[in-house]
């Protein structure tokens, strides 16, 4: 074959050959493509799902705090308190908004506040016994039935559980603005509750918080040291070696089986109790080391020898030069690492899951070894709810969850941008 | 005293420590002419009295802390009248759960026998005695502590030598941490598995094809029995991790290699950062995504086609967490391509390829090894996974690779069996822990394997 009639070969085939190579290239976006869509849709159905658990439906009455149909004389009078009805003058101001409803309404009419409207009137005239027989202009939430017909009448998704003539009051009562919408400060001022309206975040937010104080206070200090000892001061043999192995495959081993580690090290061995965040940090800790011990090494890997060889050349100990000059060259890149690693740690579920932090918690920790839940636990529990309230809050708590993640990424990185130095 | 308020009173005692050291290496520097006589400076001798207050004192209060309950409830089970002397260890704890809740007031002692509520006098007495014994015990450590490193603080001595080698040996401490915890992964698991092989089979575990932990409570009711196969587990984490695979792969390496071969800088700058994200996202809103998207989506659209879909479909799960892996296999896979030499690209560019037949005939093939090791962890991340697979997957173990069908994994077991109420030491409970030794073992052969297939790689290329 002449070289001439292989250059016609070769230009024959490259038509082919290029539209391999554009067909090659349309793969890779196609493949970027799906990788972003699939984060674009992800995004989307949550917020879409949940941007209304940031609202509350209210209703805004004017209660008078009748003695007569209360059967209470003296607001002070322990016994009478505890018998006296609370629903009563709620339904007087129910009626008062509602004129065309007639007695046989009661029923239909009560069903349209949240059922804890009742204590919220017993709490506020135990607080104040001098109402007794005043009127003051109270707000209350409604009831769920009325919150997803205010905030879902056009959504297939959500069945209206509320009667045509109910509908009609309550369309009625937004016209007027007794029924408003607005932000929903509940959901950030209680913990978990059986009643969509009032289940809030604040218990797993604290809960998060606690635990993510027990797993930053040990594995940071732990982490750090791990770093030191086996980038410093570890000689090379097969015992080092053997430490590098075990950190190495501990990073990947499956979360969960930490969490079997904990319900067999902490709480069935040392006896310590479920459900309490001091358990959940250690578990964390175990688990997040790993990640903090790498990260904390490349930092001390990249401080260049001058300055050890520069410390050492004047004098300084080992432990001087580590401790005095490593260290703080290597620490804003220790705790970029570390942040990475606790926003892990916070994001994590399933070990939490086996030391009893799934439990339904309604009082807002205040300790380590209170009973407490987190912030994913407690998205995992609303999502396995069949109401579709609960499904709102969850999607509603998971914005909240990433959020903090976020910041916490955003933290990381700003950290590296503007502490870590390039040698 | 209450743990929370002794600790920093420890603390407290480490500060004046410090500061009598202090004091005193500098007043017995003094009539010498200065600290220069003194063998170290005087924050060393500060430093050892520190140590020795504080390390003594806080180890015994961490055991303590850890071994408190244990103990306590030792002496309450023996303190107990011989006839109601717990046979078994469920019954210890039923036992156990009645005595404290009895002492922290939720349940009336009229409601349980005369022992019971004694038992609970003696656990509240024990609890206060046990507090204030801790309470003076560290304290008293402490100050012993400091006191013994205060009187031997001597111009001769070479502190700052005998702390830097008590921080080394706590580095040293630290870094084996990591040995412990695989230690203590293997005895959490292997004790209960142990146990467990002593109630069921290894053949039936092994080979069995029938999966249903529900031991019955009484012995004469129906389907007592149990099964404990864990072949349609294995499969149905086979099933769903492959979907993964076939989702993940792909699509990870094709980005890694658009990416790193065609992207422009601002396209990588910004695409990168994107697929980070996605590795951002804790695996319950995966979860909650699989579960409430798209698994009905699956069935809808499945019976939209005339098929016969399940809302909790092998699919939907396998399909998020193979979004989930998309960005681990392809930063692994953007590394490993990385490190293939520029010369092997220009080379192959140089005798006239284009750049996907360079890509698929020379750094491909040279960057396999590397790849395949990538994928093999993220296969042991997909064996792993755990919330997708709790909340979109089924908890019925079916023998089946349809993907339309519901299954079940070991992960989801696990976390089934050992979650909600627990019937100490029996079968079904055991059970979840011989699932954690098999995920364990799988997970950790799949990852030395892979570790060790990066590291050759990376070798061969250094």
């Amino acid at each position: 074959m002449s070289n001439h009639e292989q250059a016609a070969l070769v230009r024959q085939s490259l038509k082919r050959r290029y539209r391999k190579e554009r067909r090659f290239r349309f793969y890779g976006i196609l493949a970027i493509a799906i990788a972003l869509a699939a984060l674009v849709t992800l995004f989307a159905d949550i917020i879409g799902k949940g941007y209304t658990g940031f609202i509350k439906t209210t209703m805004t009455l004017e209660v008078r705090f009748d003695p007569k149909t209360m059967y209470l004389e003296d607001a002070t009078d322990k016994d009478a308190f505890s018998m006296a009805d609370f629903k009563a003058p709620l339904l007087a101001a129910l009626h008062d908004v509602v004129p065309e409803a007639g007695d046989s309404d009661d029923r239909d009419l009560g069903h349209l506040l949240s059922s804890y409207a009742a204590n919220k009137v017993r709490d506020t005239l135990e607080a104040d016994p001098s109402l007794l027989g005043k009127t003051q202009t109270m707000t209350f939430l409604v009831s769920d039935d009325v919150s997803v017909y205010v905030k879902h009448a056009d959504d297939p998704n959500y069945s209206i559980q509320l009667s045509e003539k109910q509908q009609g009051w309550v369309d009625q009562l937004q016209e007027r603005g007794i029924i408003q919408n607005s932000f929903n400060d509940v959901f950030f001022q209680n913990g978990d509750s059986r009643d969509p309206g009032h289940a809030g975040v604040l218990g797993a937010i604290v809960g998060s918080v606690l635990t993510m104080v027990v797993t930053l206070l040990l594995s940071f200090p732990i982490g750090v040291a791990a770093a030191i000892y086996l980038e410093e001061f570890a000689p090379q043999n097969k015992f080092t070696d053997f430490i590098e192995v075990n950190i190495n495959n501990l990073a990947a081993v499956p979360s969960i089986i930490f969490g079997l580690l904990g319900l067999a090290v902490f709480i069935n061995l040392f006896g310590l109790p479920r459900s309490v965040p001091l358990v959940g940090g250690l578990v964390l800790t175990l688990m997040t080391l790993p990640t903090i011990i790498i990260s904390s090494r490349a930092a001390i890997k990249s401080v260049p020898p001058s300055i050890r060889e520069a410390a050492e050349g004047i004098g300084a100990s080992k432990m001087q030069v580590v401790l005095h000059h490593v260290l703080p060259l290597a620490l804003p890149g220790m705790l970029t690492g570390s942040i990475i690693g606790m926003a892990q740690a916070l994001g994590e579920t399933a070990p939490l899951l086996l030391i009893g932090m799934v439990a339904f918690i309604v009082d807002v920790p205040s300790g380590f070894v209170d009973a407490a839940t987190v912030l994913p636990v407690q998205i995992f529990l609303w999502a396995g709810s069949p109401e579709l309230a609960f499904i709102e809050r969850a999607s509603a708590a998971i914005m909240v969850l990433l959020t903090f993640l976020i910041g916490m990424n955003a933290l990381a990185i700003w950290l590296r941008r503007r502490l870590e130095r390039r040698w | 005293m209450q743990p929370g308020n002794l600790f920093p009173l420890v603390v407290v005692l480490i500060g004046i420590a410090f500061a009598l050291g202090y004091a005193r290496s500098r007043a017995l520097a003094t009539p010498l002419g200065g600290i220069r006589h003194l063998k170290s400076l005087p924050f060393y001798y500060a430093a050892r009295a520190s140590l020795w207050c504080g390390l003594p004192a806080l180890i015994i209060f961490a055991l303590w802390l850890g071994f408190e309950d244990k103990v306590i409830q030792t002496l309450v089970i023996g303190s107990l009248p011989a006839d109601i002397q717990p046979d078994s260890p469920g019954r210890a704890s039923l036992i156990l759960s009645q005595i404290s809740n009895v002492a922290s007031g939720a349940l009336s002692p009229e409601f349980v026998p005369e022992p019971i509520a004694g038992a609970a006098d003696r656990l509240t007495a024990l609890r206060a005695e046990s507090k204030l014994m801790m309470t003076i015990l560290v304290i008293c450590v402490a100050i012993l502590g400091a006191f013994v490193a205060w009187l031997r603080i001597a111009p001769h001595i070479n502190a700052r030598a005998k702390v830097e080698s008590t921080l080394r040996k706590i580095f040293f401490m630290c870094a084996g941490l990591a040995i412990l915890t695989t230690v203590g992964i293997i005895f959490s698991v292997i004790f209960e598995t142990i146990h467990f092989f002593h109630k069921v089979s290894f053949l039936e575990f092994f080979f069995g094809t029938s999966w249903s932990p529900q031991t019955a409570i009484r012995a004469d009711q129906v389907g007592s029995s149990g099964s404990f196969g864990m072949i349609p587990l294995f499969v149905g984490t086979l099933l769903i991790s492959g979907i993964a695979m076939v989702v993940a792969v792909p699509v990870g390496l094709m980005s890694a290699i658009y990416l790193s071969e065609y992207a422009s800088k601002r396209m990588r700058s910004i695409v990168k950062p994107l697929l980070e994200l996605l590795a951002g996202v804790p695996t319950v809103v995966y979860g909650f995504f699989a579960a409430l998207t798209v698994a009905p989506f699956i069935a809808d659209a499945a019976g939209w086609l005339g098929l016969d879909a399940s809302t909790e479909s092998a699919l939907a799960a396998g399909l998020v967490m193979g979004i989930m892996i998309i960005p681990f296999v392809s930063s692994l896979s953007d590394d490993v391509i990385n490190a293939v030499p520029q010369t092997m690209r220009d080379g192959s560019l140089a005798l006239g390829a284009t750049q996907a037949e360079t890509m698929t005939k020379v750094i491909f093939p040279a960057a396999l090894p590397g790849i395949m090791g990538g994928i093999l962890l993220a296969v042991s991340r997909a064996i792993g996974e755990t919330m997708i697979v709790v909340m979109a997957a089924g908890l019925a173990a079916n023998l089946t690779i349809n993907p339309l069908e519901a299954v079940t994994t070991v992960t989801v077991q696990i976390v089934t069996l050992l979650t909600g109420d627990q019937e100490f030491d029996s079968a079904k409970t055991l059970s979840a822990f011989a699932l954690g030794m098999m995920l364990f073992i799988v997970t950790l052969a799949l990852n030395v394997i892979a570790l060790h297939v990066v590291r050759k790689y990376r070798e061969q290329y250094e």
